[in-house]
């Protein structure tokens, strides 16, 4: 099966008062339907920025600066606005991180649920509201009819980001971002918004790219994983791969940091720096500065993203060593 | 709605009565209408006999009683000058000001919401410059200044427009022109630091992702956010004008209600006077009453109370 949607080399610049700078670069990655695509890193390591990149809803101090993002083979990125508005719902659609503000204040649940109907399907408003208290009662909303007159303000953390995937789903989108969905949210709250996600992601076929920097979230709910640094991506594979046997420095002290079974009175182990400033980052491979293997060659050269065994890919000159470990 | 309405009606009264007492007080001050209306030569006697007839003799107190007592009768008492009542003269003023007020606010509404709309779409780009560059100098316009250069220019050099009276469509221009262009000014700044809060809200990268088209993103949803700044910027602006727009209706000869007070404070009419501003202060009220049931529409949390 072709996967639904292919990002090709995609890059994004960003204006700032020091110049601009190149917050996401070279950043290849692919995902069929049906299947849940981890897109993993620090904050500030670009998945954000892609993610908006994808959905054409960049801040205005930041733009695209080349590749190409296929939705069933056709490049999105440079179709007319009109058409592209057409795909928002349908073809890609995104939830988004901060479920408090992200529903208008001053408009209904029912109406702002009802809008993609009205938007795409060109519905009359009794039957949007219809769809739109359906929908509400899909994502498990108690009392969808009395509660679609509410205002968000009269909805909990978890129910209004309940309310923000109900928006998003509508439409049965193609390709769905979500963007840290449960960041905002208590832990009780986190497990029961993943579920609905899967749920719905099982029974729409559709495709989940899920961005996050929580590990245990991509060990649980993803298939593939792309791991982000600096702006690019370091390592892509399976899930379970990846996790087992990390072929890139910055993956594995990712997974080292990870508090297992340490003795009381030891230090939790991390990675030694922080992630480079994007005005300021190392020549050749971003990572040398912290990573334990670095070398003269990473100075000199940028590592690509390349095949490192069965199906995963690494961009790291010395994959093999930790291959070989 | 409606217990917020009488609760916002009741809590207006006691403001009103207190407006009444000043007026009444300050009113008195300005001198002995006797001085006025009787000649030089006038003897003790006749003064006293015009003070007993308008009730003038009676201690301040007894005077106000008199008088809250003849308002709550919907009586306003008589012109000094005219004989008629004060209301038939004030009534007969009000409705003028009040066109040109309104002609006045809904340009001005319209014309800043457009504009500022406008240039809080694109932050710094050459539209929202020049928007900027445009509202700063007419919020910084002197009304007088702008209106006699208007009456030499365009009545009397190019002879294009009257320069008084109310009579045809090109009688409004000016006026309107001249009593626009500071509220037109202030609004647009108002507008456009509302948008570009509103536009740059979550929400509206929410909008974009269900495929809505600019004009419902930024009318639909970003516009009815931005509102309630516009909202009470637009009423302090209103009653501005509804207060009677002294200089602009003594330029163009309008024969509003701020032509009247002027007269009548110095023909020391007093009861006109005091009917010109009870007429006003409950129009402003009024207008408070509306201003605030916007609001409510516009935002359910005001509505409830809430304070979110």
């Amino acid at each position: 099966m072709n996967p639904v949607l292919e990002v090709d080399r995609l890059a994004v610049d960003i204006r700032t008062p020091a110049g601009t700078v190149r917050a996401v670069r070279e950043v290849s990655f692919s995902v069929r339907s049906g299947e849940t695509l981890a897109l993993l890193g620090e904050s500030g390591c670009g998945k954000s920025m892609t993610a908006q990149a994808i959905v054409g809803l960049l801040d205005p101090v930041a733009h695209v600066a080349g590749g190409e993002v296929r939705l069933d083979g056709t490049d999105v990125l440079t179709l007319p606005p009109a058409q592209r508005r057409r795909l928002a719902g349908p073809g890609l659609s995104i939830v988004f991180q901060d479920a408090l503000t992200a529903l208008n204040p001053i408009q209904t649940v029912g109406a702002q649920l009802a809008e993609p109907f009205r938007i795409h399907e060109r519905l009359s408003r009794r039957a949007a509201r219809e769809r739109a208290v359906e929908l509400m009662e899909r994502v498990g909303i108690p009392e969808p009819r009395a509660r679609a007159g509410a205002y968000p303000h009269q909805f909990s953390g978890g129910m209004r980001q309940r309310l923000l995937i109900a928006l998003a789903v509508a439409l049965h989108p193609k390709v769905l971002l979500a963007d840290e969905p449960t960041t905002a949210l208590d832990v009780t709250v986190q497990a029961q918004i993943m579920e609905l996600l899967r749920d719905l992601r099982t029974e729409q076929q559709t495709a989940l790219i899920l961005i996050t920097h929580d590990l245990a979230v991509v060990a649980e709910q993803a298939d593939h994983v792309a791991v982000m640094y600096a702006g690019g991506i370091v390592e892509t594979g399976r899930v379970a791969d990846v996790f087992a046997k990390p072929r890139h420095p910055y993956t594995r002290g990712l997974l080292d940091s990870v508090p297992g079974e340490v003795a009381r009175g030891t230090n939790l182990k991390s990675i030694p720096g922080s992630p480079p400033d994007l005005h300021a980052v190392p020549s050749g491979c971003a990572f040398r500065t912290r990573c334990p293997l670095a070398t003269d060659v990473c100075a000199e050269q940028r590592p690509p993203l390349a095949e490192a065994g069965q199906g995963r890919m690494s961009a790291c000159h010395h994959w093999k060593e930790l291959a070989d470990d | 709605m409606l217990t917020f309405l009488r609760r916002r009606i009741t809590s207006s009264a006691i403001p009103l009565v207190v407006v009444i007492l000043g007026v009444f007080c300050l009113a008195r001050l300005t001198g002995d209408p006797a001085n006025l209306y009787l000649p030089l030569s006038a003897t003790p006697e006749m003064r006293a006999e015009f003070a007993a007839r308008h009730g003038f003799d009676q201690p301040l107190l007894v005077q106000f009683g008199d008088y809250l007592a003849q308002v709550v009768r919907l009586d306003f008492g008589e012109s000094l000058r005219t004989a008629e009542p004060a209301a038939t003269a004030v009534l007969r003023a009000f409705p003028a000001t009040l066109q040109l007020a309104g002609a006045t606010m809904i340009l001005a509404i319209l014309g800043a919401v457009v504009v500022g709309s406008w240039a809080a779409y694109r932050p710094n780009s050459v539209a929202d410059r020049v928007a900027s560059f445009t509202s700063t100098t007419a919020a910084s316009m002197p009304d007088f200044w702008f209106a006699i250069m208007g009456v030499l220019v365009f009545a009397v050099a190019l002879g294009w427009l009257p320069t008084s009276g109310t009579v045809g469509a090109a009688a409004w221009v000016l006026p309107v022109l001249t009593l626009l262009i500071r509220p037109f000014g202030v609004l647009v700044q108002v507008v456009r630091g509302a948008m570009v809060s509103a536009l740059s809200a979550p929400y509206i990268k929410v909008a974009r992702s269900k495929g809505a088209g600019e004009v419902r993103v930024v009318f639909g949803h970003a516009l009815r956010n931005a509102a309630p700044p516009a909202l009470t910027v637009a009423g302090d602006l209103t009653v501005g004008l509804v207060n009677g727009a002294v200089v602009v209706e003594t330029i163009f000869g309008w024969p509003g209600i701020g032509k009247l007070m002027i007269t009548s404070i110095l023909q020391r009419d007093f009861a006109v006077l005091q009917a010109a501003v009870l007429v006003t202060a409950v129009t402003i009220f009024a207008l408070n009453i509306v201003i605030d049931a916007c609001y409510a529409l516009l935002d359910s949390r005001v509505r409830q109370g809430v304070t979110a």
